[in-house]
């Protein structure tokens, strides 16, 4: 059965509607008027602005800090708690990767009110580490899942080979494990980076009154009047996150759409 | 791996765990604690138990906020569907070799920042904005139009959001379906609609109810969308949740409103993981 034309149709028309409002804003980001949708004429200008705003350059190293230290952590926790559920056989493991989609299904605000009640009702200050904390623990299931996909496309029988040919536990890992889900721990942890790069809302509850990262200053931007800088620090966060996702992709070879 | 010799990797599953036990579960149950605790008037909590908090979620005021973002998850999942199924469809009836492609290019915007693509909608539908000097200059209008700042932006920013979550799971489930069906059937002389209505669309059922869920339970709590492209008669639960949190300051009320949230966003996922059975586990990623 070949796709009708109206399905044919349907899809260019699904297409334009999810790109075009997104390549007028990148557009918009290079016209040379203050207040106009009229084309004025191309600028770099409001990417200069960008560059001399203090609360911008401030913004972008507390992204950078926040998401490193975030993806650093979270990791290296995903990567053993998908080898600890996958190789490891114990009671309560159906339900505790149940629990795994939890975090992943959860709607954000939901997130971001618990993390905020924990944080006043243990008195831990709002700011950077209270941001990375939170971050953390919307990353975690995403690593685990990953390597754990990654992990279940090698049979079982490559570890056992290498038990039977001698290797012990620190071998094993060194030269069987850890060749295998490399790929699948780095497309892990581009998929953190970018999560926590594009988080909003969690951040937004969690990060008190001084720290603020790109989107919370792209929000803020937003609620005081719609300027062009704005389009043009979009547009950098936007290449920003496509390069990362792009890389994680290429990264786990197989595009299967499951484990995403 | 069933032997008991690993002691390296027999605990690696615990630190992960454990953050996950103090940072997300703690937290979750803490919200339910603090739904049935009675605020005080400065903006903290009584240890008293109550289901006033609850109650309150039924006021005529808060209940038309409830049933609006009920109405406008269910509308922005309906809208999903009818154009995420024939995108679906098309991709995975047309040329192999193009398939990577089209989906990519359809799941891609899933990974652009909610906050840009929402105010890229701004830079469109606002007074000044996109369309309406688009409109103005071609001497289609006279007067700009009010797009902006309604309930009918938002339904927009929000099938913009999340329409490539139903795309996904459609079109996995289009690619597992047994294909031969679909040719036996049109030997044995059943038309289009007929093939498409009994050996399809009942093949792909467990792919509609996942994109449904990751359709329905983001839009459900959204608070960017409404914030952003809606005025004030399209305030919806995630608006309310974040307003009595940080505005007014009642722990409580928001805290019963956002475990409300989270029993709908249960219930659907228990319902889908039933009507899934066979599909596997996997699918839900």
């Amino acid at each position: 059965m070949k796709a009708g034309w109206s399905a044919r149709a349907t899809l260019l028309a699904v297409l334009a509607f999810l790109y075009a409002p997104v390549l007028v804003l990148v557009l918009y980001s290079f016209n040379d008027a203050r207040f106009s949708a009229t084309w004025q004429g191309f600028t770099f200008g409001w990417y200069q602005r960008l560059l001399e705003s203090p609360e911008t350059a401030a913004a972008l190293r507390s992204t950078l800090v926040v998401s490193l230290s975030a993806t650093a952590l979270a990791t290296v926790l995903g990567t053993l708690l998908a080898l600890g559920l996958h190789l490891r056989r114990f009671r309560g493991r159906a339900t505790i990767e149940l629990l795994l989609y939890l975090p992943v299904v959860a709607p954000d605000i939901v997130m971001g009110v618990a993390l905020l009640a924990f944080y006043v009702a243990v008195h831990l200050p709002l700011g950077r580490l209270s941001i990375i904390l939170a971050h953390v623990s919307f990353q975690i299931p995403f690593v685990a899942l990953i390597v754990k996909a990654r992990l279940q496309d090698f049979p079982a029988e490559v570890i056992e080979a290498a038990r039977d040919l001698g290797a012990d536990e620190g071998a094993m890992i060194r030269h069987v494990l850890l060749p295998i889900i490399r790929p699948g721990i780095l497309a892990g942890a581009l998929i953190a980076l970018a999560l926590s790069v594009d988080d909003f809302l969690i951040t937004y509850f969690t990060a008190g009154a001084g720290a603020s990262t790109l989107p919370i200053r792209i929000y803020s931007m937003v609620k005081r009047g719609v300027t062009p800088d704005i389009n043009a620090l979009s547009t950098l966060l936007l290449a920003a996150t496509l390069i990362l996702i792009v890389a994680a992709l290429k990264l786990q070879k197989r595009p299967n759409p499951e484990s995403m | 791996m069933r032997r008991g010799r690993d002691w390296l990797l027999a605990w690696t599953a615990a630190p992960g765990l454990t953050y996950l036990g103090i940072f997300f579960l703690v937290p979750m149950l803490l919200v339910v604690v603090f739904s049935v605790l009675e605020g005080t008037p400065d903006g903290g909590v009584r240890p008293s138990l109550t289901l006033d908090n609850y109650r309150r979620a039924l006021d005529p005021l808060y209940l038309r906020i409830l049933a609006r973002s009920a109405w406008l998850a269910l509308l922005t999942t309906g809208v999903s569907l009818a154009l995420a199924y024939p995108t679906a469809w098309a991709i995975r009836t047309g040329s192999p070799r193009r398939r990577g492609l089209l989906l990519a290019l359809v799941v891609i915007p899933s990974w652009m920042n909610l906050l840009i693509k929402n105010y890229a909608w701004i830079v469109i539908l606002r007074r000044e904005g996109v369309l309406n000097t688009a409109l103005g200059s071609l001497g289609l209008i006279d007067e700009p139009l009010s797009l902006l700042f309604a309930p009918s932006a938002v339904l927009i920013g929000l099938v913009h959001t999340y329409l490539p979550f139903m795309v996904l799971p459609l079109y996995v489930a289009l690619d597992r379906m047994d294909w031969s069906l679909v040719e036996a059937a049109r030997d044995l002389g059943a038309g289009r609609a007929a093939v498409f209505m009994r050996v399809v669309v009942p093949q792909t059922l467990a792919g509609v109810a996942v994109g449904c869920t990751l359709v329905f339970i983001p839009t459900l709590g959204a608070f960017v969308t409404p914030d952003m492209l809606g005025g004030p008669d399209s305030l919806m639960v995630g608006t309310l949740i974040e307003n009595q949190l940080l505005q007014v300051r009642n722990w409580p009320f928001a805290s019963a409103l956002a475990v409300l949230l989270m029993a709908v966003a249960a219930a659907a996922l228990a319902a889908v993981r039933r009507l899934q059975g066979a599909a596997g586990p996997g699918a839900l990623a």
